[in-house]
């Protein structure tokens, strides 16, 4: 890519397998588990995340010069606020039935930890540009997590992806029974427990 | 009395805010190192979510919902679109009282709660709380022991949470697994646990 410089694209992919915020920074795991149940959630929960977080992002560091030290944690927390209420309308008003599905869990985007936390680490301390790109990438790891769950809670749980059947019906017939355990929340936490292992295997992570 | 006794059994044990909704999840993971600190932290919660769920029940039912302010003579409008960002500001604000109230009357309780509260404004479960109040249409009493009820739900899994890691330091857990990854799949056998009492009507 020619357009982003290596540093701006370093910025964008690292989050993605080398520095993923949820299982490598332990970061905002609140109100991402619920919504895995079903991919097509987890994929508008990401979206979600993607725009409040890249905008955010933007307007803070846009602003951090501006934002005196002392009051910055209120001002950093209305302006996501903002930005998810306008996400939580706009989804209400394009995607009433998703929305239904999703139910608190957009307004919950606010307390997740992952946008305090980079507009806190990056976006004080970054320009617009190279802030929007750091929010996009940390939202698409967050997602990239979030839509892997999601994906084997469904094939496990229910037997299909993203709505359309894949376990072949003859599996049925000979007696394959799909995994309740998976669309109930253990599944949510067992699979995270997993990709997490597996991820820590490939990536050779240093421990803590 | 029944019902809110089913109420708070639900919210405790078969709706659990944590085990079954996944909140507050990151000061779960991040403090169940340590067994005091966790029972510290969930005695926070527990005391933080008994007050703000009333007084979010409150502004709710009287400044944000819909035809709230008919009482100031305005019938038609509906700001319940401003529930998210005032619901943080109130439990911000609350969680600035309780601790000035606390520090006043019982500096010992203070010592030991004290770096915890101010973590808790920003703790999805206390907000997924207050969310969860207006999304259930509870009343007054219902939110109070919702409110209640969630926290010693919370308080729950993250004491038992601490106590098993605390076990967990003498066994042999496979390198890669440390940390995170056999804190999460524990989550989930203390998860499947609590379902157990799924069935359960009072």
């Amino acid at each position: 890519m020619s357009l982003l410089s290596k540093q701006s694209k370093n910025t964008v992919v690292d989050p993605l397998m080398a520095n993923n915020p949820i299982s490598l920074q332990v970061l905002g795991i609140c109100s991402a588990l619920a919504v895995t149940v079903k991919m097509d959630t987890a994929v508008v929960m990401t979206l979600a995340v993607i725009a409040v977080l890249s905008i955010s992002n933007t307007v803070i560091s846009l602003l951090r010069k501006m934002i005196p030290a002392k009051v910055r944690i209120i001002v950093q927390l209305s302006v996501i606020a903002s930005m998810v209420i306008l996400t939580d309308l706009i989804l209400q008003a394009y995607m009433y039935d998703i929305s239904k599905q999703l139910t608190v869990f957009v307004s919950l985007i606010i307390t997740n930890c992952i946008i305090m936390g980079r507009a806190e680490a990056f976006a004080m301390q970054n320009g617009p540009w190279r802030s929007f790109l750091d929010g996009l990438g940390n939202a698409l790891g967050y997602g990239l997590i979030l839509i892997g769950v999601a994906f084997f809670r469904e094939l496990l749980g229910s037997g299909t992806i993203y709505g359309f059947q894949v376990v072949p019906d003859s599996f049925y017939a000979a007696g394959y029974e799909n995994m309740g355990l998976m669309t109930l929340s253990p599944g949510a936490f067992i699979i995270l427990g997993l990709i997490v292992w597996a991820q820590r295997i490939i990536g050779k992570v240093e421990q803590e | 009395m029944e019902h809110y006794l089913s109420l708070i059994t639900k919210a405790v044990f078969v709706e659990n805010i944590l085990l079954a909704y996944f909140l507050g999840m990151c000061s779960f993971l991040a403090v169940s190192k340590k067994v005091d600190a966790s029972i510290g932290l969930g005695f926070a919660v527990i005391f933080v979510l008994t007050i703000t769920s009333p007084v979010n029940w409150f502004i709710y039912s009287f400044l944000l919902g819909d035809g709230a302010l008919a009482w100031l003579g305005f019938p038609d409008v509906n700001l319940s679109f401003l529930k998210p960002i005032v619901f943080i500001a109130v439990i911000a604000a609350m969680v600035q009282l309780v601790e000035m109230v606390i520090d006043k009357f019982s500096p010992s309780l203070y010592q030991s709660l004290g770096i915890f509260l101010p973590l808790i404004a920003v703790n999805c479960s206390i907000l997924g709380g207050s969310l969860f109040l207006v999304e259930r249409n509870y009343t007054l009493m219902e939110s109070t022991v919702f409110g209640f009820g969630s926290g010693l739900g919370w308080f729950l899994a993250i004491a038992s949470m601490a106590s098993i890691r605390y076990r967990l330091r003498y066994s042999n857990v496979p390198l890669k697994l440390r940390g995170v990854g056999i804190t999460m799949l524990l989550t989930g056998l203390i998860s499947i646990a609590f379902m157990s009492f799924g069935g359960i009507q009072l």
